[in-house]
């Protein structure tokens, strides 16, 4: 059979020659190969301090989008909930009053919107089915861990973006480099981390 | 005997077991960190700055961990076990020179708890008695596991302590000597023109090969790890251990690591000898020279502590079978040819 990697070696049961018999030789060349590995770059994450990159269409924890003059997108229309394969959307609609214009972009608004972080697989379905434009998954948070299941149903306070920022359409502001390497050991990290990309 | 050198003496002894406790503890720390740099990883980091205070954290966490004692188990051997085991590896220690001695307000100070003229053959007595904790801990626990991996200790290490007791033979024929000191004083002397250069290793490398091999197989290390595989006998003689019962027969290991590396040093690389150690004495006087010669004897064993670590990330374990045809096949004969080998030497250049 063809080898599909190219390093493939035919086994041979030959019997080993003296030097080989005594092992040492290749004892001390395997000892060699280890202390290589010993002084080599490490290929370590120190997760807390220094997160990974995550790709541009990394499905993370979800937002709530406002529109360029800060009112919430979403509308209460249900799609998002009902596309979830999870069921793990739900939400209740209210109707905007006089003076909340600069609040909510629609005429019917999402009073409640939670999402069961438990129960959510970050497939992205909901971000397909809103014609709004209201909801988003994040590349940038990873789904949190708690001690409480309560803690881990978000609700519009969690979801809700904070600032506003027209030209971002994810969460929080400012160029995505400089969120993600907000460590002082950031360089070496950011090295690392290009060579892999680059390899 | 007056009351100053008793107090000396036990002075150092507490420094002594304080220092060997501590690089046992260290050497877990070390064991994990430069594991975690052969395999390209940064190993512990998170308790304390680059993880220094890990085996504390550890050694903590064995502590407080449920001891269980299996229904089954003859009691009072099951608890002997780990502290034989613990016993006789922090009894070696005694002999090690450290130094000549110290002069301290024109008291003389000897670096070593005793001068014992059968050294040597107080190691291999000592050594051999350590093997009796892991049969014990391995037969009390009555599990078949614990057992045989603990039989399987018992067979390796009787088999590699003759080949480690004929390698050394031909050492004392060199130097004519068991005492420690003695052997450490000869290797004081001068070669190729540099004073505290004439260690055995010169003399012996075949030796030293066999020593280091047994010392291996004596320490339970890889590639000679075959009383606790794994893969074949769960934890080995330890199986049903938990708690700091468990942490004593880890802890043991260590203490035999770093014990075997103590002897490799002060056996085969001069013990607290470094070259140049007579310039040193004439130009900065006998304490610093002194000082010196105990830092260099700790670089020395630290590096042959690295060595283990070093083998274990390199060399897969052996079969058994290959372990007792390497120990009785080839380590004894070709210890014994050393010794032949020593004869003639000594015959020939002696004369
Ligand atoms: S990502 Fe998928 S599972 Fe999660 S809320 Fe959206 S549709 Fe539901
Ligand atoms: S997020 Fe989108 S799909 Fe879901 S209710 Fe709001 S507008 Fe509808």
């Amino acid at each position: 059979m063809q080898s599909l990697s190219n390093r493939s070696k035919q086994v041979s049961q030959k019997e080993m020659t003296f030097m080989e018999s005594i092992y040492l030789p290749a004892i001390i060349g395997g000892l060699m190969i280890t202390i290589r590995h010993f002084f080599a770059k490490k290929i370590t994450i120190r997760y807390p301090e220094i997160k990974k990159l995550f790709s541009k269409n990394w499905r993370g924890v979800h937002v709530l989008k406002k529109d360029e003059q800060g009112r919430e997108r979403c509308t209460a229309c249900g799609l998002c909930a009902l596309s979830c394969p999870a069921e793990a959307i739900t939400m209740e609609a209210a109707e905007r009053k006089k003076g909340e214009e600069n609040l909510y972009r629609e005429e019917k608004y999402a009073a409640r919107y939670e999402i069961n972080m438990l129960r959510c697989i970050f497939c992205g379905l909901c971000e397909e089915a809103c014609p709004k434009e209201a909801i988003f998954l994040t590349n940038e948070e990873l789904a949190p861990s708690r001690m409480d299941r309560g803690e881990l149903i978000f609700g519009k306070d969690k979801l809700v973006e904070k600032q506003h920022d027209p030209d971002n359409k994810k969460r929080g502001g400012g160029p995505l480099e400089e969120r993600l390497f907000h460590s002082k050991e950031n360089s070496s990290y950011k090295s690392t981390f290009e060579g892999i990309s680059n390899s | 005997m007056d009351i100053y050198f008793i107090l000396g003496k036990l002075i150092l002894i507490v420094i002594i077991f304080a220092i060997s406790l501590l690089t046992a503890m260290y050497s877990t720390y070390g064991e994990r960190k430069i594991a975690g740099f052969f395999q390209d990883r940064l190993g512990p980091d998170r308790a304390g700055p680059w993880g220094i205070l890990q085996p504390l954290a550890d050694g903590g966490k064995l502590f407080f961990k449920e001891e269980i004692l299996p229904v089954n188990a003859n009691m009072a051997l099951f608890i002997a076990g780990p502290s034989l085991s613990m016993l006789t590896a922090c009894m070696s220690t005694a002999i090690i020179p450290w130094g000549t001695y110290l002069d301290i307000f024109g008291t003389k100070f000897v670096l070593q708890v005793a001068d014992v003229n059968i050294g040597l053959l107080y190691i291999f007595g000592v050594v051999s008695l350590g093997v009796y904790g892991v049969m014990i801990g391995g037969w009390a626990s009555n599990n078949k596991y614990s057992l045989l991996g603990a039989v399987r200790a018992a067979s390796q290490n009787i088999s590699y302590e003759l080949a480690m007791g004929l390698s050394v033979i031909a050492l004392i024929m060199l130097n004519g000597s068991l005492s420690l000191a003695e052997i450490s004083r000869n290797q004081g002397e001068s070669l190729f023109g540099l004073s505290g250069l004439n260690w055995n290793i010169f003399y012996q490398p075949l030796g030293f090969l066999i020593f280091i091999v047994c010392a291996f197989a004596e320490c339970n290390r890889t590639p000679f790890d075959l009383p606790e595989c794994e893969t074949e006998l769960v934890g080995g003689y330890h199986t049903e251990y938990s708690s700091m019962k468990l942490g004593f027969y880890l802890f043991a290991e260590y203490i035999n690591m770093f014990v075997s590396s103590a002897f490799m040093a002060v056996l085969y690389f001069g013990g607290y000898n470094y070259p140049g150690i007579n310039f040193v004495e004439a130009n900065l006087g006998h304490n610093a020279a002194v000082i010196i010669g105990l830092a260099a004897l700790f670089a020395k064993i630290l590096f042959f502590i690295f060595f283990f670590m070093w083998v274990r990330w390199t060399v897969p374990r052996f079969r058994y079978d290959q372990l007792m045809k390497l120990g009785w096949q080839i380590l004894i004969p070709l210890a014994i040819f050393n010794i032949l080998l020593t004869g003639v030497g000594i015959m020939l250049f002696d004369n």
